[in-house]
């Protein structure tokens, strides 16, 4: 479980976080919702250690992380997964290299060892055929997808994902989210999603975090969002002509 | 507020060097990323650099010799010239910054282009130093290979000096080599390769620094590059006076 508690941050005297505090839990696809500008980026930058916390605690399974310094990060962070919205594949390297990077940096396998556990990694997310494919040569849907194997060859206990249906077509776009919710399960990972996206949320949503303007509005899950009576988180669900006309129907 | 600028900015600059140099996380992927980047900043740019060797050598060749009026001044004086300016000046400063606007734009743009798509951002999550796995190899590849490459440039532009001397029949051949040996010090070499170890780190740490803190888009890549190169150039003069001071007074 992750828990961020009281989390104040600021940029230039501009408050982007006020006082939110948050639970994230185990083996379930945590989502934070929000406007463009709400605040969930930092939120999630801030739970990951690349931005430091002005106030307040953030705790990975009991571990106070907003207090360690980088050596003793360390091992949080290779219990660490994270999708970010462009892949952020490393362009020197092609997918299976990439895939390889995290486990040939942290572990003491052989190169074999290595190379079999990425190729697992690869056939995971449904990607065969393409080791030697370079990130330039590769799709939206297939980058993410790489960037997926990556973050899950050494074993996650902790995934992040920054907007990982950005830039995707809707098909794409559910084949990710039913991975990451399938992945999520199977290796009963804390999974933490930042998404604008309806049908993630209705898709995915274990847990859901409402953000708006750097505070916590509400929570819940895909079963009780469109019920709600908060009128900002309506703003937001039912921000589209085609959310608007469904709503109607119902 | 210009000064505050750049006192916030040396600042952040000594505080990435100290990200720098510390152990690195595995030493054989260090090592892999050092011959690479020896191979991108050396070996790339031999060419260039034997390019422009030799045709400087050449030209100071025959500007000293049209600049020579009066019978009573030997021709070996030639051969002096070149190999004095070469080996002085030449060859560790103009050919350094000549690095600094091949390699240092090169740094600057390849680092930037990784902070704007979060493949730095990704090494820190891994729980990497991205600043040691990214910069020392580079910094160590450029203090390791450019005195070689400064070495080879005062060769080739001390044959090219000969060749335009010989072909041009400003100077003989042994007059060009009793001019290179009259009064030569080798201490003037290890002046010139000093000064070659400190223009290597400047280039390298400087452009890294400028690369690694870019925020924003594309456009930010160019800027950091720009900057890279004008920023490296600056205090490549200026070492090259401190140095200067300090090695021949």
């Amino acid at each position: 479980m992750i828990e961020a508690v009281h989390i104040f941050k600021s940029f230039n005297g501009n408050d982007v976080l006020k006082d939110v505090s948050i639970q994230f839990k185990q083996g379930k696809t945590n989502l934070i919702i929000g406007q463009s500008g709400s605040g969930k980026t930092v939120l999630m930058k801030c739970i990951v250690g690349l931005f430091e916390v002005d106030k307040g605690k953030i705790f990975f399974n009991e571990r106070n992380f907003s207090e360690m310094n980088f050596e003793q990060r360390k091992d949080i962070r290779q219990e660490m997964g994270m999708l970010f919205q462009g892949g952020a594949l490393f362009d020197s390297m092609n997918v299976i290299e990439n895939v390889m990077f995290p486990l040939s940096m942290f572990t003491n396998q052989t190169k074999d060892e290595i190379r079999e556990r990425a190729q697992f990694c690869l056939k995971r997310v449904n990607l065969e055929n393409t080791d030697q494919l370079f990130p330039s040569e590769l799709s939206g849907g297939m980058k993410k997808r790489v960037a997926i194997a990556r973050a899950i060859s050494v074993n996650p206990r902790y995934l992040f994902c920054d907007e990982p249906n950005s830039g995707l077509d809707p098909i794409t776009s559910n084949v990710i989210d039913n991975l990451i919710r399938e992945i999520t399960q199977e290796y009963s990972i804390t999974t933490v999603i930042n998404t604008h996206d309806m049908n993630s949320v209705m898709e995915i949503g274990d847990n859901i975090a409402f953000i708006n303007k750097g505070e916590l509005w509400w929570e819940g899950n895909k079963d009780n969002i469109l019920n709600s009576d908060n009128t900002e988180l309506n703003k937001f669900v039912y921000a589209t002509e085609l959310t608007r006309a469904l709503k109607k129907t119902r | 507020m210009l000064g505050i600028t750049f006192f916030d900015q040396f600042g952040e600059y000594i505080m990435l060097l100290r990200k720098v140099f510390t152990k690195p996380q595995k030493r054989k992927v260090f090592f892999v990323n050092l011959i690479q980047e020896i191979d991108k900043i050396g070996i790339s740019s031999l060419w260039i650099v034997a390019f422009i060797s030799v045709f400087i050598g050449a030209v100071a060749t025959i500007q000293t010799a049209f600049n020579i009026d009066s019978p009573l001044m030997p021709t070996w004086s030639i051969g002096f010239t070149v190999r004095q300016s070469m080996i002085l000046e030449f060859c560790p400063t103009i050919i350094s910054l000549i690095l600094a606007g091949k390699v240092g734009s090169s740094i600057a743009s390849e680092l930037g282009s990784m902070r704007i798509t979060e493949q730095i951002d990704a090494l820190e999550i891994m729980g990497i130093n991205s600043a040691n796995f990214l910069i020392l190899p580079k910094i160590v590849a450029s203090v390791i290979i450019n005195p070689f490459l400064i070495t080879m440039s005062m060769f080739l532009s001390i044959l090219g000096g000969w060749l335009a001397g010989v072909l041009t029949g400003f100077v003989t051949t042994p007059n060009y080599i009793d001019g290179l040996q009259i009064d030569f010090h080798p201490y003037d070499v290890f002046y010139s390769l000093i000064k070659t170890i400190f223009f290597a780190f400047l280039i390298s740490s400087i452009s890294s620094y400028k690369g690694y803190h870019i925020s924003g888009g594309a456009l930010e890549v160019g800027k950091a590059s720009t900057k890279a190169v004008v920023t490296s150039s600056i205090f490549i003069i200026l070492f090259n006076l401190i140095l200067t001071q300090l090695l021949l007074s």
